[in-house]
């Protein structure tokens, strides 16, 4: 059993209301969670971090290293990041994605990813690059998929329904990407876009309007 | 309704066994057409245990089992096609070879026979280009496992008549598939997406991002997909899906569908995927999906 104890640091997005994983923690426990938007900011300002089991400090699109550091001087073996995984306004899902370093311990990843998996949430364990798994994964895909769209490939209903035919889709991105927010995917792509310095990260023109007109209220 | 009662398969692949499932299962003659006969050795075996195990499942009756084994003739004479309604095309996507196997099949088959490719990125219009009859061709895309899987992408080429698309299309509802119209660019809806899709999930290995099995969780658990894209590919071969980059790429010149050097070290370690029974993943067996 990983113990651990919670330190919030503002808004969460990926424990935004109650949840098992928080009811699971002690005042005492081995390792620490950072939980919230600030949480990078928190792991700065604690002392002695050296004993805890592990260290987990909540990411949004920024790499683990922006907070942990890079340096020599700067490294610990025991700090790792994580996010669920949250497509816009949609509820987090059960995805963690575990972030480590290269000389973070073995124990380090395995100690906090118990203890998100006692809580039920599936881990999956990365290094750390900008966009971790999935949003590297889908949001070239995703601008791909908006940007055919706009050349008339096929209407959106027929571009979804073979998706969802063809590689058993539970929702084609099409209506996934207007139920979560395509200003949501603009926030996170162009991130992606700026760190990776890739085209295909570069928001479809349909995401930049959305984003445009998030901004203008 | 469809005046269609005998379906050829060209190629008793992956994608030709799972089609030619599809068509005897619908209760049309099917006669499947390879050159090798261990291939249709193999694809009897694998269309007897698919069908056994839906058998078990609940899923077809015994009796049912049993015409659709009738149903299923082997061959490696391309003139056993010669009574074919419809022949469907699938395999290596080259265009020459399409063509050679199209003019040869267009000698044998009645001119009332439809042809059709399984092709997922060759242009419709091209591969009709070489086999004499341009009006009556279709583009038939099925998915793979094609014996599991509903979607068929239908593609007109250029000079598809209206008659033949008809009689395609009630075909492929005959099937039991579900039709869906799309327009004849390379790789059609599915493939488009796909390929780059799939390049980029091994392009996050090459890199070190995350270690397969990790990539393939995160994806079914994020998304709710059946399967992950490392998966999938350990399903298409490598060697098919570096023939479809090299296709794909040279219609787009789009970066993302380039085939990852990744791929090429694992088709020269024999790292095919399932069917050599290691790819990004290990496997206990080739065999096809359960019922």
């Amino acid at each position: 059993m990983s113990t651990y104890r919670i330190r919030r640091a503002g808004e969460s997005r990926s424990f935004p209301v109650a949840h098992p994983f928080l009811d699971l923690a002690t005042t005492d426990g081995a390792g620490i969670v950072l939980v919230g938007k600030e949480a990078g900011a928190a792991y700065g300002a604690l002392m002695a971090v050296d004993d805890a089991a592990f260290v987990a400090i909540e990411l949004g699109v920024e790499c683990l290293g922006v907070h942990a550091g890079e340096a020599a001087d700067e490294r610990r073996n025991n700090v790792v990041g994580f996010a669920r995984f949250r497509l816009g306004s949609a509820e987090p899902s059960r995805l963690v994605e575990l972030v480590r370093q290269p000389w973070t311990r073995e124990e380090a990843v395995a100690a906090a990813r118990a203890a998100f998996e006692a809580a039920d949430l599936v881990v999956a364990v990365c290094n750390d690059f900008p966009g971790r798994i999935v949003d590297r994964l889908v949001r070239p895909y995703y601008n791909a998929v908006l940007r055919r769209h706009d050349e008339k490939l096929a209407s959106a209903e027929e571009i979804d329904k073979t998706l969802c035919l063809g590689l058993g889709y539970p929702e084609g991105p099409l209506a996934l990407l207007e139920r979560t927010g395509l200003a949501a995917h603009y926030e996170v792509t162009q991130a992606l876009y700026l760190s990776l310095g890739d085209a295909a990260y570069a928001p479809a023109r349909r995401a930049q309007i959305a984003h445009q007109r998030a901004m203008a209220g | 309704m469809t005046d269609i009662r005998t379906v050829g398969v060209a190629g008793a692949g992956t994608m030709g066994a799972g089609i030619a499932i599809v068509a005897a299962r619908a209760g049309f003659a099917t006669r499947v057409y390879d050159t090798r006969q261990a291939a249709l050795d193999n694809a009897r075996a694998q269309t007897e245990g698919f069908l056994r195990k839906s058998v078990e499942r609940g899923k077809l009756k015994a009796e049912q089992f049993e015409r659709a084994m009738a149903n299923w003739q082997g061959t490696t004479r391309l003139e056993d096609l010669a009574d074919c309604d419809i022949v469907i095309e699938a395999v290596f996507e080259d265009l020459g070879v399409k063509h050679g196997l199209f003019a040869q099949l267009d000698k044998i088959c009645a001119s009332q026979t439809i042809f059709a490719s399984n092709t997922s990125t060759i242009s419709i219009t091209e591969i009709a280009g070489g086999s004499g009859r341009v009006d009556r061709f279709v583009g038939m895309h099925f998915c793979l496992p094609a014996q599991l899987m509903k979607l068929v992408e239908m593609s007109p080429g250029l000079n598809t008549s209206d008659e033949t698309w008809r009689r395609a299309w009630a075909f492929c509802e005959a099937l039991g598939q579900q039709p869906v119209r799309t327009q004849d660019t390379p790789g059609f809806i599915l493939n488009y997406f796909l390929i780059p899709y799939n390049n980029d999930a091994i392009r996050l290995v090459e890199q070190g991002v995350a270690e397969p099995a990790e990539i393939d969780k995160a994806i079914k658990t994020a998304l709710g997909y059946p399967m992950g894209p490392l998966e999938l590919l350990d399903l298409v071969g490598m060697d098919t899906q570096r023939l479809l980059c090299d296709a794909m790429y040279g219609l787009t010149h789009e970066l993302r569908a380039s085939c990852p050097p990744l791929v090429k070290r694992m088709i020269a370690a024999g790292h095919l995927g399932k069917k050599t029974g290691r790819g990004f993943h290990r496997y206990g067996d080739s065999k096809m999906f359960g019922a």
